[in-house]
């Protein structure tokens, strides 16, 4: 009984895609589609007006948080229910996960957006003028306006204090990252751990142990050098520990080819190691110093409050700019919270600037050298051969065929050759 | 006849002093670093012998007249940064995902810049928005919340009818909702890096798997990328808690210290132990420095188990996460 099943047969009919015919349309299988966009104007326009209606007709509702939380809330119940009308129920859950994620998003660069156009604007009056950035405030009475007085004196103390406080971790901070790196005993991971352990030492703890001992158990008084030692202790353990990571992304193929090329470990890692991470490193000091600028507490309980400049380090106060922020804005005279926000938009600038800063220089991986790196490369290269070459012909007079001529600088593979 | 050759490296004299060279770097590192937690220590047991058990349980911060312990602050402090932690996980778990799911490759990058830079941010300037800005935008949503969830124990406000118009604003203001919101805002981008380093590492393999099947963005982000972020996802919490327990300034600008436990998280008052160094550093006896040292070491002590299991879980999750696909 093998009878066929005419009925159930299909036959499938492979279209003739080489006869000439209906021009063929590219299906577009992602991407945005119109309803979507409509979708999203349309929940975010009945979000806003229902809940201005709520707001400002029904219910006796104030304060603009409280505003965009509702609108916020019901943007979402009517985006929903829009794509109820036309989609599946996985597809309505994937859309509202990505409003919900893209708005929590929009959220977070909102708050920063905020908080630094706050400062700015609190602060602009301030900065507008030039003596602001010229002068302390030795002989300005709280009340004097803006014209007078200025924050020199804590610019200069951050830049000391920060300075000491590099001076001493950058060597430190770079010899324990290749120390942890390159040595492998117990007692370097006994020293690790301590080391990832004092990473969670709160900043306010580091001025306390200065404040104890440089200047309770010293006598030495609250100083532009008490701070940068709390200073130092802060960020040791982070540029640690950022750099040990930087080293970690080294390629193990550089390491090992200074290996067998018979190179020590002294010169694989002054010629390897810390050039290839040498952007990389950079970036985790300039990270170090962003956040030792911006440390309020130890500076606080170190370095003392003072209107005057002061360009020693190792006697009296020394201000510094979050210090000048955190005092001037509890002022009750205006015009010292507007210097205490223009020092806040001056200490945000500097931020910005070393961020900028560690932009520009850490951004290429470890072993991917910059333009002019690849130059002086090329230049070392080129400048080697010429010497091995010319020893050997001296060697062996006659023509030489194991040595290739001249290789072209300009070639990538040449390029990126070893200093070694 | 055939004798083993030796294959360790023939360590020269140089290479012996470069050695001792980081050896005696490191050193000195563990030195300053033993003798900053050591010398807490030892001062603080002074003040911890001086007050026995008395010092968990005391509310009052008085070393002088030998009544203190950090019942109180530590409580604050611990709220203070579960608020923060209950603000910044949703935040900080969004904008992971959008930036290794949702965002193009150019943005990508460009908001992994911005992030940060938002955990640079100092936090004196985090501090001065909390206080001059958010706090009196913000006290009107503390009064909703307690208006109508009051009748939950720790909501409550004391002192206020429920829904009076004329009641004062300022009861909800220095509260530790406003203090914990605000760290919560600073602890963002430090828990969103640790969460989106997790989240970039699920294997592409999975991830196609899960498209092929049907699945949409959603759904394969709830099969594939949040089982394998898990570990990065707590991991990332974790640190996020341990940096808003130590956060100092920005709570000092905000809250106005009180030296009772403080259950109500919408209420004027609170505490915690780093703005209580703060505060009361300029302390002149030698006693109340220890007593002070007392309260930062339980503060580290915190810090450092939080840390410490953030560490482990992000160890783990990134060792165990890795597919044979």
């Amino acid at each position: 009984m093998t009878a066929t099943i005419p009925d159930r047969t299909t036959v499938t009919q492979v279209p003739d895609r080489s006869a000439p015919g209906e021009p063929q349309v590219l299906r577009r299988v992602g991407g945005r589609r119109a309803s979507d966009t409509m979708a999203v104007i349309g929940a975010v326009a009945a979000g806003a007006t229902t809940a201005g209606l709520l707001w400002s007709q029904f219910m006796p509702l104030t304060g603009a948080v409280g505003y965009v939380v509702s609108a916020w809330l019901l943007f979402i119940g009517y985006y929903a229910m829009l794509l109820s009308f036309d989609e599946t129920a996985p597809i309505v859950r994937d859309r509202l996960a990505s409003a919900v994620i893209t708005s929590i998003t929009l959220l977070v660069l909102g708050v920063l957006l905020l908080v630094v156009g706050y400062t700015f604007a609190r602060g602009w009056h301030a900065l507008w003028h030039v003596n602001f950035f010229t002068q302390d405030l030795g002989r300005t009475l709280p009340t004097d306006p803006l014209t007078k007085g200025g924050i020199v004196h804590a610019i200069l103390g951050t830049l000391i204090e920060v300075g000491i406080a590099l001076a001493v971790t950058v060597p430190l901070g770079v010899v324990g990252a290749v120390f942890l790196h390159e040595v492998r005993s117990p007692y370097t991971r006994f020293v690790r751990t301590v080391v990832d352990a004092m990473t969670a030492l709160p900043d306010v703890l580091a001025g306390l142990f200065i404040y104890a001992t440089l200047i309770l158990l010293l006598g030495w008084g609250q100083s532009g050098f008490a701070a940068a030692c709390a200073l130092a202790i802060t960020i040791l353990p982070i540029i640690i520990r950022a750099g040990e990571v930087v080293l970690r992304l080294t390629p193990a193929g550089l390491k090992e080819a200074s290996y067998a090329l018979g190179a020590t470990q002294t010169r694989t890692v002054w010629h390897v190691l810390l050039p290839t991470s040498r952007s990389g490193l950079v970036t985790a000091v300039i990270l170090g110093a962003a956040r030792a600028v911006g440390e309020t507490s130890p500076v606080l309980l170190t370095a003392g409050v003072t209107l005057n400049i002061n360009a020693n380090p190792f006697s009296a106060p020394m201000m510094s700019l979050p210090l000048e922020a955190f005092v001037g804005v509890q002022s009750s005279q205006a015009v010292e919270r507007a210097r205490g926000f223009g020092a806040a938009a001056t200490l945000l600038v500097l931020v910005l600037l070393l961020f900028a800063i560690a932009r520009v220089v850490g951004g290429r991986s470890a072993g991917d050298p910059s333009a002019r790196q690849q130059r002086r490369h090329a230049h070392r290269s080129r400048a080697d051969f010429g010497r091995i070459y010319a020893r050997a012909t001296a060697r062996q007079p006659g023509p030489i065929t194991a040595v290739s001529p001249l290789p072209n600088p300009d070639h990538a593979d040449f390029a990126h050759g070893d200093t070694l | 006849m055939s004798e083993m050759r030796k294959l360790t490296a023939n360590v020269g004299p140089v290479d012996r002093a470069f050695r001792s060279g980081l050896y005696a770097g490191g050193t000195v590192v563990l030195v300053i670093m033993v003798l900053v937690g050591g010398y807490l220590a030892a001062k603080a047991l002074r003040a911890l012998k001086a007050a026995g058990w008395g010092f968990l349980t005391t509310q009052e911060w008085n070393p002088e007249g030998g009544k203190f312990g950090v019942a109180a602050v530590v409580v604050g402090t611990v709220l203070i940064a579960l608020v923060a932690v209950t603000v910044a996980v949703p935040l900080a778990l969004g904008t992971a995902l959008y930036i290794s799911e949702y965002a193009p490759r150019w943005l990508q990058r460009r908001l992994i810049t911005v992030i940060d830079l938002m955990a640079a941010v100092p936090s004196v300037v985090f501090g001065l928005w909390g206080a001059f800005l958010l706090q009196w935008k913000i006290i009107y949503v503390s009064r909703w919340i307690s208006d109508w969830f009051g009748w939950i124990p720790f909501l409550k406000v004391d002192g206020v009818a429920r829904h009076d118009p004329y009641a004062s604003m300022t009861v909800y203001t220095s509260s530790t909702f406003i203090a914990g919101v605000v760290v919560g805002f600073m602890v963002t981008p430090i828990a969103c890096s640790i969460m989106r380093e997790g989240f970039s590492q699920a294997p592409i393999g999975e991830r196609e798997g899960a498209y092929a099947l049907g699945s949409t963005r959603w759904g394969m982000i709830r099969s594939v990328v949040l089982p394998f972020g898990r570990g990065s996802i707590i991991g990332g919490t974790m640190l996020g808690l341990g940096r808003a327990l130590g956060e100092t300034i920005a709570v000092v600008m905000i809250i106005s210290p009180v030296f009772i436990i403080q259950p109500h998280l919408l209420q004027n008052g609170t505490s915690s132990i780093s703005s209580l160094i703060a505060l009361r550093y300029g302390e002149s006896t030698p006693f109340a420095i220890s007593a002070l040292m007392a309260a930062g070491l339980t503060l580290f002590a915190l810090t450092l188990v939080v840390n410490f299991a953030a560490a482990q879980i992000v160890a783990r999750s990134r060792s165990g996460a890795v597919s044979d696909a």
